[in-house]
């Protein structure tokens, strides 16, 4: 039984050197009274009192959920300043502003109007970019910060719930960045419609009627880029909010996770309060992002859609590809072997298209009910607030990787043609491997993750046990060569045996005596996620241990 | 300062392995009766900026220097917008103002961000400090009165008592949203049917092939071996769905040695001396099937890669389509121009559900 | 030089030769602008051009391509391909391929201009075909939003709408068109190099290629007004510079931000 005590060695007045109170000035006195004012009709001390101080732990690691946050509202400020010039309409127009090889071009008005914004309008351009890499960097953000999530099992209890809501907010962002990406009616946006539309008319008996609603007819129609727009100035970002908002409600209502650690533990949080420290560090960080997103919006241009031209249905280009977010989609209709198309009672099955559907939204479930099965299986119930380093829950860790590396095939496989000009392959040959990767990666990175979080452990349990290698080789007096082991301090230790360990479920008949097929079925994925488990070091086994070198 | 919202209380002593929730299972994890004890926090470590009055001088230089560095930047964002400004058509000018208004942008971001993190990180007092946790769930009183709240509410309603009223209204709530699903079909145009509408396309028999994007015709005779040419039908560009009719009309039209054509039976008479005709649109997602090779006579979708072989009637040899892509039949008018025998003999595009080929 | 450059001209036979040397001359550096005499020179030195020329082929050409021309297992029959070819193949560097591979790879041209334009007339005088473009059509003077129409719907789609090239099947591939002389833009449409089909004067009139390259001399003489264009490649390469530099950046802010400060 362990007790933490009160961090007696802080010595926490000497450390924050005192300055004499000034007099009370006229703005000291000013900002009592206005904060009078504010709170006798707000009551607003009461919840400066509640969450002036709260706690929140440090870590790089949980700032990334904030990049993301803060490229939202980095893309709200700047996507507002867009509307004012973007017209969402498709009526055809002849293009007359500056940029002088589409001078007396037919195109969309969506389209002339953001060639305005990009050539006419100053700052135009430098605020369209900024908007479109801080697209790009939300939903990278959003990815880093899920991974985060999930190898360090911060969506166990309580949180699962809240892992559900992230992941819709990864989906709405989604669908944010494919909206937008579709509003400019250039050439690349206009052939990705074309492919959604292609591959909603190839779903089963919905698909060309579906196609019809949505674009008003025939593709491509005149009626898209306005009800896109729509979605993504209006509903999109409304329901983004709402979930956003609830996302931090329960980040306050369960308070931050931590890493365990000296000081550290499930019945607390250590770190700084929000006033002031958190707040500054946090506020200046989100110029900071704001920064970096501005650089790349400053000096690297992003969809020039003056090169793509407007939509016409007969051009492409080549390296006609999503932005990085739905590359993993295309990438999955990429890599569908041929031939999976069959008629059958006057229907057409487009299998080419129905398989890569069902995959992704076979993979994005499992992504979003993992915390249900993971709790499922281990049967635990408690509240997780302590994180685990990722080699100490190795199947989790496995699975994890096992999942990065299946996206990653996708992923790479939607950019085959640059892969493949960029080192002179085949284009062939790279959609081939990729295939195999699809396949083999997962289950070769599932092994060997495994593996090596199991030898890492090995090792924690090591230097627990015995300390590091010092690097000090002695003889001793009987002959024997020896590398003096350099023990571990209390604290070091406490990091390496300070986790939650599981057995493998053990298969009970119930109370009529049977043992259910869904029983043993738990079972059986126990056994595959705790069978080879590594305990912690033990005090008595430390005791033990200890003497032998 | 430390743990304000606890200040009087004792951090109670736990366990790690969870004791003070014991209500909650803890599944199949090993609950070790014996551990090791929490050290607790170690000692705390001055900063540099804590001991020395120069370093904590310096470090304040530092921070000021950040903000009025943002300060710059703004002032120079705004200056540079009225000195470069964009000139009509002058691309270089444009980048110019660009990069100089992001520059000044960047600046003023990153010295607030810097100055302010610096600050925090140098200056502000930096303890560890402590929040306890609570359980997420209700005290078991509080769970209890909202249990009583919904008993109450119940009874005073009836709800669970007066069961056709309580059913009719689920049956009305279920039924009110319907309509929407009715609205819904006014998406698309009411008197059209896009089973129909992709059946067909702008050709017909007589239709001359013309050049895309100026629709002028084109001579059997101009299209000459190797050559691919971009294919409208014409009449399109007056056409009031230009986009709609050219984004099923495309046609990519090439000329091949006649020895290499494998032509079957029944597709004869459907090409003109090596030259022929096929869909541009891909049968896969409906992507431009565009990138002709001459020598090999492969035509490649850049979208998903799928490769199609113009000797075999286009038919399908790498990628995910199935489908060959349509030919369009044609033939030679009395003035020597190439124009079209009928429609393509299928839906030409994507593969839809009511597609059937008999 | 260029001054009588009508395409009318171009029917001469003693003018074919003359544009010959112009477009090699040109192709060699820009150097035509100043030889006024090549004209005078040219027409004169024909003959024995073309007797270089056959030396030339017999001793790096003929093993692949046949003493006549007329092709073996190894290359292709160049009977009708014209000066334009020659000085396309020859003038890039593909031509004499270092090893066959899925396509002849540019690379540092192997002859001089004058051995090229050589080449180009001996291979020529055999059987007529296209001839180097006149330097009037190559001034990238033209119509640059007619150019860049007809480029998005005639070449993009292999060679990317910015130029930047692009995959073909087979591990071929269609190479990126910024940096390339004006002269073998033109060749290259004209003669439809290896998988490139032919965009002869019916299907794009010389002054459509003229626009065409004045359009792809726009993108190179003008910079992307939104700052570094990452090779044009568009959304694969800004979703690799977002994760590589953008995430990087930010999660090394992170680091920094959350580090304890000593």
């Amino acid at each position: 039984m362990s007790t933490v005590t009160t961090p007696e060695t802080a010595p926490a007045p000497a450390a924050a050197p005192t300055r004499p109170s000034a007099p009370r000035s006229t703005s000291s006195r000013f900002t009592e009274a206005a904060a009078n004012y504010i709170d006798e009709r707000t009551s607003i001390s009461g919840v400066v009192k509640e969450f002036g101080r709260k706690i929140f732990p440090d870590h790089w690691s949980f700032m990334l959920g904030e990049v993301a946050l803060y490229s939202f509202v980095v893309i709200l400020l700047t996507g507002t300043f867009l509307t004012f010039f973007f017209q969402a309409s498709m009526a055809e127009v002849v293009y007359n502003g500056s940029y002088v090889p589409l001078k007396g071009v037919e195109m969309s008005t969506a389209m002339s109007s953001t060639l305005n914004i990009s050539f006419d309008v100053r700052g135009g351009l430098l605020i369209r970019q900024i908007h479109h890499w801080a697209a790009l960097t939300f939903i990278a953000a959003i990815g880093i910060h899920m991974l985060r999530i999930y190898f360090t099992g911060a969506f166990r209890k309580p949180r699962e719930l809240n892992w559900v809501i992230g992941f819709i907010l990864f989906i709405l962002a989604l669908a944010e960045g494919f909206t937008g990406y579709s509003l400019p009616d250039d050439l690349l946006s206009g052939n990705g419609l074309r492919i959604i539309d292609g591959l909603i008319k190839g779903l089963p008996v919905v698909g060309t009627w579906i196609s019809f609603l949505l674009f008003g007819g025939e593709f491509p129609g005149t009626d898209i880029v306005g009800r896109l727009y729509s979605l993504h100035i209006l509903l999109l970002p409304a329901i983004l909010a709402v979930m956003l908002a609830l996302h931090l409600v329960f980040v306050v209502v369960h308070k931050h996770t931590q890493w365990s650690g000296p000081g550290q533990t499930k019945d607390n949080v250590v770190g700084s309060p929000i006033l002031p420290m958190f707040a500054a560090k946090a506020g200046g960080f989100f110029f900071i992002v704001f920064g970096v997103i501005a650089l790349m919006g400053t000096f690297f241009t992003i969809n020039p859609i003056w090169n793509y031209g407007p939509y016409d249905p007969s051009p492409v280009s080549a390296g006609t590809q999503p932005d990085w977010y739905i590359g993993f989609a295309d990438g999955a209709l990429r890599l569908m072997p041929p031939g999976l198309e069959f008629e059958l009672w006057n229907r057409t099955w487009s299998f080419n298209i129905i398989i890569p559907v069902l995959i992704l939204t076979g993979f994005i479930v499992v992504v979003l009910v993992y915390p249900f099965i993971e709790a499922w299986i281990t049967g635990d119930k408690r509240e997780h607030h302590l994180l685990d380093r990722p080699r100490n829950a190795p199947t989790r860790t496995a699975i994890g990787v096992a999942g990065v590396l299946f996206y990653a095939a996708l992923w790479g496989a939607a950019s085959s043609d640059i892969i493949a000009t960029h080192f002179q392959l085949s284009i062939e040959g790279v959609i081939h491997v990729n295939q195999a990767l699809l396949i083999l990666g997962p289950i070769i990175g599932y092994l060997v993750t495994k593996r090596v979080c199991l030898a890492l452990q090995k090792k924690d349990r090591e230097i627990a046990l015995h300390g590091f290698e010092s690097g000090r080789i002695v003889r001793l007096p009987g002959g024997e060569y020896i590398e003096v082991h350099q023990p571990v301090d209390e604290y070091e230790r406490w990091k390496l045996i300070d986790y939650n360990d599981y057995q493998p479920l053990m298969i009970r008949p119930n109370a009529r005596g049977q043992i259910t097929a869904v029983q043993r079925f738990r079972a059986g994925l126990s056994r595959w996620f705790f069978e080879d488990r590594i305990a912690p070091v033990s005090p008595k086994e430390l005791e033990s241990g200890s003497g032998h070198h | 300062m430390a743990h304000d919202d606890l200040s009087g209380k004792d951090i109670t002593a736990v366990s790690s392995a969870g004791v003070s929730h014991e209500t909650a299972a803890p599944g199949t994890a090993v609950v070790p009766t014996e551990t090791f004890e929490n050290p607790g926090f170690p000692a705390h470590r001055p900063r540099v900026t804590d001991t020395d009055p120069k370093a904590e001088k310096k470090a304040e230089r530092q921070v000021y220097t950040f903000f009025y560095l943002s300060i710059v930047g703004s002032i120079f964002a705004i200056a540079s917008y009225m000195a470069f400004p964009i000139e009509d058509g002058d691309t270089g000018a444009l980048r110019l103002h660009t990069m100089m208004l992001g520059l000044g942008i960047v600046l003023a971001l990153f010295g607030l961000g810097l100055g302010a993190v610096h600050w925090s990180k140098s200056l502000m007092a930096n303890q560890e400090g402590i929040d306890q946790r609570h359980a997420v769930r209700g005290s078991d009183e509080t769970r209890a009165r909202a249990v009583e709240i919904f008993k109450e509410a119940n009874e005073e309603s009836g709800f669970g008592r007066r069961t056709l009223v309580r059913n009719t209204l689920l049956g009305a709530l279920v039924a009110f949203p319907l309509p929407a699903v009715v609205l819904f079909r006014g998406w698309g145009p009411q008197d059209e049917n896009p089973v129909e509408l992709l059946e067909h396309t702008m050709w017909e028999k007589g239709a001359r092939l013309t050049l895309d994007p100026s629709g002028l015709p084109i001579k059997a005779s101009d299209v000459t071996l190797g050559s691919a040419f971009h294919v409208i039908p014409e009449g399109l560009n007056e056409s009031e769905h230009r986009l709609e009719e050219k984004a099923k009309a495309s046609v990519l039209l090439m000329r091949l040695d006649p020895a290499k054509l494998k032509e079957s039976p029944e597709r004869a008479g459907w090409s003109y001396d090596g030259i022929v005709a096929y869909s541009k649109i891909c049968t896969h997602v409906g992507c431009p099937v565009a990138l002709y090779e001459q020598q090999t006579h492969h035509l490649l979708c850049p979208c998903h890669q799928s490769t199609f072989d113009v000797t075999e009637e286009c038919k399908v040899i790498f990628g995910p389509a199935k489908r060959a892509l349509p030919q369009l039949p044609i033939a030679v008018d009395g003035e020597g121009y190439l124009i079209a025998q009928s429609d393509f003999h299928e839906p030409v595009g994507p593969s839809f559900w009511e597609r059937s080929s008999s | 030089m260029a001054r009588k450059s009508s395409t009318a001209n171009r029917r001469h036979p003693l003018a074919t030769v003359a544009l010959i040397a112009i477009g090699l001359l040109f192709t060699g550096g820009g150097y035509a602008l100043f030889s006024s005499t090549a004209t005078a020179e040219t027409s004169t030195a024909s003959q024995t051009t073309i007797d270089e020329g056959k030396k030339l082929f017999a001793a790096n050409c003929a093993s692949c391509h046949g003493l006549d021309l007329q092709g073996t297992g190894e290359g292709p029959s160049l009977l009708g391909v014209g000066a334009a070819s020659v000085d396309f193949q020859v003038g890039t560097g593909r031509m004499p391929m270092a090893m066959q591979g899925p396509q002849a790879m540019e690379k540092a041209p192997q002859f001089t201009a004058e051995d090229t334009e050589a080449l180009a007339a001996y291979v020529a005088s055999l059987s007529p075909g296209p001839a180097v473009p006149d330097e009037s059509l190559l001034d990238g003077e033209g119509d640059a939003t007619n150019g860049a129409e007809l480029f998005r719907i005639n070449c993009a789609m292999c060679h990317n709408v910015a130029g930047a090239g692009g995959a073909l099947t087979e591990g071929k591939f269609a190479p990126a068109l910024t940096g390339v002389a004006a002269v073998h833009i033109y060749e290259a449409m004209v003669t439809g190099p290896q998988n490139m089909p032919v965009f002869n004067d019916k299907n794009l009139s010389p002054e459509d290629k003229r626009d065409v390259i004045t359009y792809l001399k726009y993108l190179e003489k003008n910079p992307s007004p939104g700052g570094y264009e990452l090779g044009s490649l568009g959304p694969v390469a800004e979703g690799l510079f977002v994760w590589i530099f953008g995430l990087g950046a930010i999660v090394a802010l992170t680091v920094w931000l959350t580090a304890k400060s000593n």
